[in-house]
Order: structure tokens, then sequence, then C-alpha cells
């Protein structure tokens, strides 16, 4: 294998919605941004891969437009995946362990206020026998959140403690969306958004975009003082029937975090991309974190949930600790689907 | 468009509504091509899977093994609530213009809970664990929309 590292990393402020910028205005001061911080971000680099959804922009090969943002002259060498940037980043890794790359760009971009995105996923779902019922993702997360409490794999207050824990800790993350002093009583006295449900268990509907920088070996260290090396990158994806899966826990992210080698040392850090209190319970509990890991030091996808980029900065996010000597060894986690249907897991290690 | 100077701010940005759609017709293959069938002819059919577990809505493949399969079998018209999650505000797009349940629901003869309608007036009606049985609609069209639960 090569040693690939992050070596930059950088992020739009999520927010529930950009009335006036499109995607690609949206992105290119990210993508500036990325080339003060590194040298390079464009057309400079061997690969360029983006992870985005032509649902939420609502038109098809909509992803086409974001690289106006890279700059397409002279030619590069890019590619697209209809799914988080983090699974951008992966393919990314995969070009560069491949030989075929030194240097590679991975960026995620969404718009989900143009719509109205609880419906828009119902998209994802099967075409013949789900979707015509128009299931939207709260309802859909709702199924999974009482299956776990009516079997007592936790309560109420525990979801509650999760977006209170997620949303003090964004108070010190300037691109947060939802944060503050929330507690599990003041939750807990919410009316119901949709039974069991309430709106602290959801992640806020954002606008938003980021990028990352991967270099490998000399270019690693020659671009970032202290590198975030890549020691494990695995994703899994589960079937997709309710029914033939254990809602109970996320076997995706159990498969994933073993490949990935996440139990072999301690975790620093670990960033979350689960968008409901009860699914962040059920990904901690896959990833098997010891207790004194600090969980979702950036607020996590609670605090601001960018669709299509929030899984590539929770692996940006754990990498700049890494770069500022925060920490030493991290876990990023991003997800997709209903119910945690798909995971990836990246576990980094500064040096 | 006036002044260039203001075109950017929020008053005088140009807005459009815009609807997704997917315009295109698809073939539903050999085993939903069935099950979307009987329902039209207000029928519910599993299928068979490798281990000798009903499974529905019918899959071509079973999704552990990949094994193919193409043992229909018919299954009651009721079950039990599995799981809900109440929808006290429908959107439009939603099957009932009322407060309804999402549930999953494990039809008599299955093994796999699956995701539908439970149209049971009020929420405090819902339980996990309750009986339901299928309401078929007036006309029924082969679709997934042709029948909600209701409770037994």
């Amino acid at each position: 294998m090569r040693e690939v590292a992050v070596v930059g990393f950088t992020q739009s402020p999520s927010v529930r919605r950009e009335p006036d910028r499109n995607e690609v205005e949206i992105l290119i001061p990210v993508l500036q941004a990325l080339r003060e911080q590194t040298g390079l971000a464009g057309a400079e680099c061997d690969f360029i891969c983006s992870g985005s959804s032509d649902y939420l922009a609502g038109q098809s090969f909509a992803f086409v437009s974001g690289l106006d943002a890279v700059g397409a002259w002279p030619p590069v060498s890019e590619s697209h995946v209809e799914m988080d940037g983090a699974w951008a980043l992966y393919e990314a890794w995969v070009k560069i362990q491949m030989g075929y790359a030194d240097t590679a760009l991975a960026y995620g971009f969404g718009k989900p206020s143009m719509g109205d995105l609880p419906i828009t996923l119902a998209l994802q779902l099967d075409p013949y026998s789900v979707m015509p019922l128009w299931p939207d993702t709260i309802s859909v997360a709702g199924l999974q959140a009482r299956h776990c409490l009516e079997r007592g794999l936790f309560t109420a207050d525990e979801m509650a403690a999760v977006a209170v824990r997620d949303r003090g800790n964004a108070k010190t993350n300037p691109y947060a969306q939802v944060k503050g002093d929330f507690t599990v009583e003041g939750i807990l006295a919410e009316p119901f958004l949709v039974n069991p449900l309430r709106k602290s268990d959801c992640a806020p509907i954002s606008d938003g975009a980021s990028a990352i920088l991967l270099a490998a070996g000399d270019r690693a260290t020659q671009i970032c003082e202290r590198p975030a090396w890549i020691r494990g990158f695995e994703h899994i994806c589960e079937p997709m029937d309710f029914g033939v899966r254990d809602l109970g826990r996320s076997r995706g992210t159990e498969i994933a975090a073993e490949k990935a080698g996440v139990s072999s040392d301690k975790i620093d850090v670990a960033e979350l991309s689960a968008p409901f209190t009860h699914q962040s319970i059920l990904v901690e509990r896959a990833l098997g974190l010891p207790p004194e890991t600090r969980i979702n030091p950036s607020g996590g996808a609670l605090a601001g949930n960018p669709l299509m980029a929030v899984g590539l900065s929770r692996i940006g996010e754990c990498a700049a600790r890494i770069f500022r000597g925060e920490a030493d060894r991290a876990v990023a986690h991003a997800t997709s689907g209903p119910c945690l249907q798909q995971n990836l897991v990246c576990v980094l290690e500064g040096r | 468009m006036g002044d260039e100077r203001d075109m950017n701010t929020a008053e005088r940005a140009l807005t459009a509504s815009h609807t997704l759609e997917y315009t295109y017709k698809r073939s539903l293959g050999p085993i939903l091509s069935r099950f979307f069938t009987g329902l039209r002819d207000r029928k519910l059919f599993g299928i068979r899977r490798a281990d000798g577990t009903v499974m529905v809505p019918p899959r071509e493949y079973d999704p552990d093994t990949g094994q193919a399969l193409d043992e229909m079998v018919e299954l009651p018209g009721e079950g039990v609530v599995r799981s809900w999650s109440w929808v006290a505000q429908p959107r439009p797009q939603q099957p009932l213009d009322h407060p309804f349940a999402y549930a999953l629901v494990q039809v008599d003869g299955s093994e796999t809970p699956f995701l539908h309608v439970v149209d049971a007036g009020d929420e405090a009606n819902m339980e996990t664990g309750m009986r339901v049985r299928i309401r078929w609609a007036g006309e029924t069209a082969g679709a997934i929309t042709d029948f909600v639960f209701v409770p037994a």
C-alpha cells in the first residue's frame, strides 16, 4: 500500500438556505481557501473527484457544472460519485493506490434547500415497492428509532444527550449551523416532529460544501507539516429491504470498522456523520469507541448537515485536528441511504 | 434588468420553480411484475428464500446469498406492526391527507416486515404488536399504493 495522507481541508459554513449563491458559487471560495492552504486545488491535481446529487439540484448531470469551480482547462482527469464526498475521497484514494496519481482533490457539495429534503430523499428508496408511498426521511428514521427504543437498546434521554453533546461542542465551530446550550429536559419537552423523533433528534437541513486534498508519500510532507495519514479506509453497504436488516445495530459500520483497523489502538477523536441522535448511538457502538475518545468535537452532522459534503467534512475535521497536533489518531464516519444503510470508516494518524 | 449592480441581491435575483420528474417507463422484471399483477388482482405475494422463509415484497435475488429466487407464495392480507412512525402532518405527496402511520408490517406467513401505511385514524390507536389487515383501493392499478393497512 502507498502512504497517502489528507494534507488540506476547507469547508463552507453550513446554512439553512443559500438564497443567492448556486453550488458553484458556494464551492469557489472553498477551493480558493484550499489553494491558499496547500498551494494546489484545481487542474494542478493529478486527479479530481466530486460527490453530489442530481436529485438535490433537480436536473440530470448537474455535477458537471460543479467543475466550473475547479476550472476544466487544461484538461483534467476527473470523476464523480452520486454519493457523499467521503466516497469521492475513497475513489481518489484508490486512484492514488493504483499509481495513477500522487495528488488528488475530492470535494462534495449540496444545496438541499431548493426542495423539500425529507421528501427528496424518498427518491433513494426502492422505486417500485417503497418510494411511491413517499416515506419521508424522518418517518423512515423513526421506524428505526422506535424499534431500538422498544427493544430497550437505549432511552429517549440517551438520544437527547447526544444532541446536547454535539450542539454544545459546536459552539466553538464557526462553520456549524445549530449550536448552543441545550438540555435533555428541554429536548424531551419538545413536541414530536414525527413520533418518536423530536426536532432536536434530527440533523438540520444545510446548504454547503467541503474539499480535501490528498497526497502520497513525500508530496504529503512537502505540502503539509503534519499530514493526517490514512491507515484504514473501508465502506460497506447493507441490503435495501428494511425487513432483512437488523435495525438495532449498524452492521455495515461494524464490518467497515473492523476492516479499517479501528480497534487496534487508542482513538483521540471520532467524527460521526449520523443524521439522527439514535443513529449516532448505533454508530458509536458499532465503532467500539473507548470511553476516552472525544466524539464529534465539531458538533458532527447534528450541528451542520450539508448533504453530500457532511461525511467528507467529518474526515476533514479529524484531519484538521491532526494537522494542529490536537490528535494523533482519529476515526471518521460517513453514511448514506435510509437507516444507516451504507457506511464508510476512515482511520487517520499523525506521526 | 435595471441596474446590474443590483443583480445579486435577493430582491433582484431571478428565481424559477422547477418540477423534478422521472419521465421514463420502466420494466418491472419477472418477479415484481407478478407481485404488482397480484396487487391489481387484490392478492399479496411474497417469495420463498434460500433458507425456506418468505419475504415480501419479493426480490429476484436472495438479499443474503444472491441466489436467484422464483417460488411465489400467496400471503393473507393481514399481519403485525413491528415498528411505526406517526405522521401528524402529511405532506402533499404522501398517500393519505389525514394523519397516519408509516409502519413496518410483518404479514402472516412471512418473516420480513416491510414498509407501508397504516390508516389508524388516531395516534392512540397505534401500538407495536397490533394486528392490521389490508384495505384495498376502490380501483387497483398494480401499484404499491393499491392498498393500505387498517387496524384488524
